[in-house]
């Protein structure tokens, strides 16, 4: 029950785009395609959940013991950028189509901060590994979610008839601000 | 000689500001902005970062072999921002806590890397510190900004001087929402000025 509660909460409640405004940058640039939208989407929930459980990993076995808290940003982001590096060449070999699919969304992720911020939130929300898992992979399909939806609206807005000032990123934010808006009617289902 | 010294804290500023024109570092933009001093404070943070990541990486950036030179910016990055963490939690620890999770993550500001990348990893120290000096200006004025627009709108506050009763607010200028929509509009206004001025 509690795992169902955790993902409600990162899905909709607490979605981690249009109200923790972690991850903006992808979810401004690559969401012109709904196609390109579920790539990334798959790339992120992939990465997150790995990178997640590895940087926890790493918090509690290794620096908590040692008491080098301090080094954890460091720490995490330079796990991520390897994470990421190794995930590619893993996936050249592994899975080829995977790959393909993913590919170019791959290197754009170590900067997406949804990533790092994702990995700190489970270590300050003092969640265990288990929980901490299923917190990232929720927040991942929270993310997809609004980066879809926004990508189907974008497709429509292109066909629109916007003010020459308002064109482009504007808009964009516009728009996200009312699906903000939207997502904030859940608020309040889990606490 | 002083011109051109000038005209790279002024570039930060005003041609290319990182909010308004180039349009990196969004999330810290949206996320902190609830009020003008939040705004403020990260604005702040974020200029100590860039001054000295652009500082060191220019000093370094003979030493530095072209392959691996991001995860060297990376961690010189990360150093600087975990220094500035330690000092915000000893002696603001109300605006650390306040800020929360966007201090750590300045590390993946876009913007810091960018300029190590296209300004610090080419031009002299000397410089290099100017220019993070005026993109952590342009940065703060921007988010300045956008925090009194929101603290203005939605609690009738400014800088927490009481401007107008606060029952008159709009609280959603303060949410999540109001973020968005701000800065949307405000961008939209900054082009039609530009546009007019062309």
């Amino acid at each position: 029950m509690i795992y169902f509660t955790i993902f409600i909460a990162a899905v909709f409640v607490n979605n981690i785009v249009l109200s923790q405004f972690l991850g903006i940058c992808p979810f401004l640039g690559v969401s012109k395609k709904i196609e390109t939208a579920v790539g990334m989407g798959g790339a992120v929930a992939f990465v997150l959940t790995l990178s997640t459980i590895i940087t926890w990993l790493i918090q509690t076995y290794v620096l908590v013991p040692l008491n080098l808290e301090f080094l954890q940003t460091i720490m995490f982001i330079l796990l991520i950028a390897g994470l990421v590096q190794l995930v590619e060449i893993v996936l050249k070999k592994i899975s080829p189509g995977l790959y393909q699919a993913l590919g170019v969304y791959l290197p754009l992720i170590s900067t997406n901060c949804c990533i790092l911020g994702v990995a700190i939130l489970v270590i300050q929300k003092q969640f265990n590994l288990m929980e901490s898992t299923v917190f990232a992979f929720s927040t991942a399909i929270g993310f997809s979610f609004a980066l879809i939806l926004f990508a189907g609206i974008r497709e429509q807005l292109s066909h629109m008839n916007i003010p020459k000032a308002m064109q482009g990123t504007p808009v964009a934010l516009v728009v996200a601000g009312l699906l903000s808006l939207a997502f904030m009617g859940f608020s309040g289902i889990v606490k | 000689m002083k011109n051109t010294k000038f005209s790279v804290v002024l570039n930060g500023l005003v041609t290319e500001n990182p909010t308004f024109v180039l349009m990196l570092g969004m999330c810290p933009t949206l996320g902190t902005t609830s009020s003008a001093l939040n705004g403020l404070g990260m604005g702040v943070a974020t200029t100590f970062v860039l001054i000295g990541s652009n500082t060191v990486v220019s000093m370094a950036k003979n030493i530095i072999p072209d392959k691996v030179r991001i995860p060297c910016f990376i961690v010189i990055i990360a150093t600087f921002v975990t220094l500035f963490e330690m000092l915000m939690k000893a002696y603001v620890p109300a605006l650390y806590a306040s800020l929360g999770l966007f201090i750590p993550l300045i590390v993946v500001n876009c913007i810091v890397l960018a300029r190590a990348e296209s300004f610090a990893s080419k031009h002299p120290v000397f410089d290099s510190a100017l220019d993070g000096l005026g993109i952590g200006l342009g940065f703060t004025m921007a988010l300045t900004l956008l925090g009194c627009v929101r603290e203005l709108l939605g609690t009738g506050k400014l800088f927490g001087q009481i401007i107008y009763p606060e029952q008159y607010g709009t609280l959603v200028f303060v949410l999540a929402p109001g973020a968005f929509i701000t800065l949307g509009y405000l961008i939209a206004a900054i082009n039609r000025l530009k546009r007019k001025q062309a």
